[in-house]
């Protein structure tokens, strides 16, 4: 049904130039710049220990947790803020940040119909209304809605803990199953790792948690939404998936925020952890407020995403990045264990004044590991748009293969794409492959095309529209739905 | 300028090094020196030389340098062993030093060549324009210690079919040699330049070389540059290219020897409809470390480029390329491409790759490509069941490789003395005819 109404927008778009696509990209507004009024319960600004203890005591965490927080803080005050990202901005104030805001209303939600009514508005006007993913048969997803780093609603919940999945908050899984949240929270991202990753464990409020046990494929997709809607608050989410073994788990994310005219920090870190034989699969589309057309505001997106495969696993990282100010993200893998499977594929759509420096990083530790990248860069109006990735071979990791393309797309002459990619290799059995490609529209491949008698709009269309596919296609179905909203104008034209 | 640099982190480096005689421009000076007084070798934790350790150059400690010049050579070992070509002028340096014993070869008409040392200082006041110093350790030591180097200025209009060949020798122990070349090439003038660098009895030696070089309009500039200094000695070697409009330079850079090689090559192509070709052979063996650093900057619309470097690893040794492509911001209508790839032959080699594109205009074709991998074992069985040994099929299939590279290079003399280089290491039966 979906692919029905795909190909009629496709069909819609055509008569489509170049200069209008880039006119709109410069045009586009963001929808989803409404705030919702709801009461919420803020922490002052500022950060010390006391407010830790203070976020600490708010969630009602065992002693441990508040140890570790204090500990990440410890660590994150002698650290400085990274510098070597192609990205120019101001410096956030940590100081005049608000750690903590939960909307009011934060007691736990027996059913949906619980939901605030105006909750459930928002929800609705970003497009993902649970009550339509309800209605919706055949389109099973369980979504979990963080709003201001609160988790507000997880749906579907009773279905899944049938199969012995859990899927709740981060705080319920703290208080639900410490044992898993301890054993495996940091272990894939530590708490020295990187300056944004420390300060997260040293502050984070909540996120999502999600556990697949031995040999169960999970039914439905899971999904996560972020929102940011208070002003001048930081959002400090966590995700932490474990696929044991022989699972498999189609996890989603989309994150929107209000339009502001400060910055917001959004400092995000997700890990997954595949265990042998499982199968993970995280899709994102990014599209927080990216400020506007002269570069006020916006979200700085500061995340660390990584995962760790164990022997024959498979984590597959997809990213739709249309949204922030300035983007700082790169969705690793570390393949540990032998033959398993690392993928990464990306979109990333800067225009304006935005900044985009993001890509993976595949760290190959065992034998006949295997990793693909494939990233596909679009800059428009005076955005710059950077690749960075890092394809590490070990000594030990025998037969080891990498493919790597990144493709950049330059819409206007005050644009920028930039391409640098780390390539590290101590075997000799590896195989690495790298290619970047950075044009705008081929004049010999439209020519190529009005040969064909495919008319020179039509022939645009079809261009940006195979430019991105490969990647667009590894969204799951139902989050193709979802993307398409999100990605509203951005990509118009090329998603089929 | 001697307290100047008295409390200069890399002090005891410099200290018993003699200062440069040639007639620099007076502000050169003191601005290398301000850099050197600043500044400690640089480490990993410099992008710059994040692959690159500089421990073992930095435990060089020079002892009475000029005291190592004057080794008894003779013109006939000059020419058996280390020109290159047979034809043109041939000028030999040891430690940085002209010998003009050793040179040979007539003064082609147009040309004026001679030894930095031996100019005036009106004729140097642009020299070392273009060379950055900020940051830069080695092209500071360069300029405030540069023992000597030539300066070649080729007028407008002049055609000079036999090459120019530079030899720089690194005898002695401990040796630190720091040469500078300036380069200049008239409007609507061609030339050809070889610059090898070898050692002799060296040990434990040190070559820090930078040449500073100008194309002019229309002007084409071919450099041929062989490094085969031997086990045991160091050498970084920077490139300062400014190409004028219309201008055509081609660099192939040949590494095969020495256990530390660096190059810089910077190009900066300031004018429209100028080509750039860079090509470049890493063969290593041992524990080598060779690490190339290539940028090309384009400034101006309507310029291409090509860049291929390919490298053969064997045993421990390590092999870096850093390629880098600027397009800015109006520089329309650019074609740059750049290629990278490397055969691995041992389980203890290590390759490190990290091509680069930044682009600030839109009308370009710019694309990268970075391989790493090994010798085809089906190849092998298929030359294998021909009859062909394991040995021989392995070095055909590196030869195949390498070719690639071999066959941009245009000079006769110098693909020959590179094919025989290559031809000792791996028994190769010679592609040339």
């Amino acid at each position: 049904m979906w692919r029905i109404f795909f190909a009629l927008t496709y069909i819609l778009k055509m008569g489509y130039t170049e200069n209008e696509l880039a006119k709109d990209l410069e045009n586009q507004e963001y929808k989803f710049g409404f705030v919702t009024n709801i009461a919420s319960d803020k922490a002052p600004k500022g950060l010390n220990e006391d407010i830790i203890r203070f976020i600490s005591a708010k969630k009602n965490e065992p002693e441990w947790l508040l140890e570790h927080r204090l500990k990440a803080f410890a660590i994150w005050k002698k650290m400085t803020e990274p510098s070597w990202a192609h990205v120019k901005y101001a410096k956030p104030d940590f100081q005049d940040i608000t750690y903590y805001s939960a909307p009011k209303q934060s007691k736990k939600y027996e059913s949906w119909d619980d939901v605030d009514p105006e909750m459930k508005e928002t929800m609705a006007k970003l497009g993902i209304s649970l009550e339509e993913q309800q209605r919706l048969t055949g389109t099973n997803i369980a979504v979990d809605f963080v709003m201001d780093s609160v988790s507000v609603a997880t749906s579907f919940k009773a279905k899944l803990a049938e199969l012995g999945i859990i899927f709740c908050s981060f705080s319920e899984a703290v208080q639900e199953y410490p044992d898993l949240v301890k054993k495996h929270m940091g272990t894939v991202i530590p708490v020295t790792d990187n300056y944004y990753a420390a300060l997260n464990s040293a502050v984070f409020t909540d996120g999502s948690f999600c556990y697949i046990p031995k040999g169960v494929r999970c039914p439905m997709e899971l999904s996560t939404y972020f929102r940011i809607n208070e002003g001048g608050t930081g959002q400090f989410e966590r995700t932490l998936v474990i696929a044991d073994e022989g699972s498999y788990v189609s996890y989603l994310e989309g994150c929107t925020a209000p339009q502001r005219d400060e910055n917001q920090l959004h400092a995000a870190v997700v890990e997954l952890i595949a265990m042998d034989n499982a199968e993970i699969k995280y899709s994102t589309v990014q599209n927080w407020y990216p400020g506007d057309k002269e570069g006020k505001g916006g979200i700085f997106n500061f995340v660390t995403k990584r995962g760790i495969c164990e022997k024959h696993a498979k984590i597959a990282w997809t990213q739709v990045e249309t949204g922030s100010a300035v983007t700082w993200k790169y969705p690793s893998c570390i393949l540990k264990g032998d033959y398993s499977i690392g993928e990464f594929y990306s979109v990333a759509v800067t225009n304006n004044f935005q900044q985009a420096d993001t890509g993976t990083k595949m760290i190959h530790l065992g034998k006949h590991t295997k990793s693909t990248i494939i990233s596909k860069g679009i800059s428009a109006g005076k955005s710059q748009n950077s690749y960075r990735g890092l394809v590490q071979i070990h000594k030990n990791a025998e037969h080891a293969r990498n493919f790597s393309q990144c493709d950049s797309l330059l819409m206007t002459d005050e644009c920028g794409a930039h391409t640098f990619p780390y390539i590290e290799c101590k075997n000799s059995t590896a195989k690495i492959e790298h290619e970047a490609t950075t044009s705008k529209i081929g004049e010999d491949q439209i020519f190529y095309c009005l040969q064909r008698g495919i008319s020179e709009e039509k022939a645009i269309s079809l261009i940006v529209n195979g430019y991105c596919k490969e990647v667009l296609n590894q969204l799951p179905m139902e989050f193709a739905v979802e993307a398409q909203k999100l990605l509203a104008i951005s990509l118009e034209g090329s998603v089929g | 300028m001697n307290e100047l640099i008295q409390d200069s982190k890399i002090n005891s480096f410099v200290e018993s090094l003699p200062k440069t005689k040639i007639p620099f421009n007076n502000e050169l000076i003191v601005n290398a020196s301000t850099v050197l007084k600043s500044i400690d070798f640089p480490t990993t934790r410099s992008e710059a030389w994040k692959y690159t350790r500089l421990g073992r150059i930095k435990a060089i400690s020079a002892s009475g340098q000029s005291a190592r010049v004057g080794k008894n050579l003779s013109r006939e070992l000059i020419k058996d062993s280390y020109q290159i070509s047979n034809s043109g002028l041939t000028f030999v340096y040891e430690n940085g030093v002209f010998r003009s014993d050793l040179s040979s070869g007539e003064f082609p008409k147009g040309a004026t060549i001679k030894p930095l040392t031996g100019c005036a200082k009106e004729e140097l006041t642009s020299v070392g324009q273009t060379i950055q110093l900020e940051n830069e350790l080695f092209n500071s030591l360069n300029t405030v210690y540069a023992i000597d180097g030539m300066s070649i200025d080729i007028e407008d209009g002049t055609v000079i079919n036999e090459p120019i060949q530079l030899i720089h020798l690194l005898t002695g122990k401990n040796t630190i040699a720091n040469l500078r070349n300036v380069i200049r090439i008239g409007k609507f003038a061609k030339a050809e330049i070889m610059q090898s660098f070898f050692a002799l009895d060296a040990e434990n030696s040190f070559a820090n070389s930078v040449t500073e070089i100008n194309v002019s309009e229309n002007a084409h500039l071919s450099i041929h540059k062989l490094q085969s200094e031997t086990e045991g000695n160091f050498h970084i070697s920077t490139e300062q290219v400014e190409q004028a409009k219309d201008s055509t330079f081609t660099i192939n850079t040949i590494t095969l020897d020495g256990t530390f090689v660096r190059n810089n090559l910077n190009i900066s192509v300031n004018g429209i409809n100028a080509t750039t070709n860079l090509n470049g052979a890493y063969i290593l063996k041992g524990q080598q470390h060779v690490d190339n650093h290539t940028c090309v900057d384009h400034k101006a619309p309507h310029c291409n480029s090509n860049e291929l470097y390919k490298g053969v690893i064997d045993d421990k040794s390590t092999a870096v390329f850093n390629g880098k492509v600027f397009v800015r911001k109006d520089a329309q209508k650019i074609n740059a491409f750049q290629s990278n790839a490397n055969v691995l032959l041992s389980d203890l080699c290590t390759v490190n790759s990290k091509p680069e594109l930044e682009i600030y205009a839109d009308d370009v074709k710019c694309s990268h490509g970075s391989t790493t991998g090994q010798l085809d074992e089906e190849a092998v069985f298929y030359l294998r069941a021909r009859g062909i040994s394991e040995k021989t099929a392995r070095s055909l299939m590196i030869e195949a490789f390498m070719a690639d590279v071999l066959e941009k290079i245009e000079n006769e003399d110098f693909l020959k003395y590179t094919q025989s280089k290559l031809n000792k290491r791996f028994n190769w039966e010679s592609i040339v005819e």
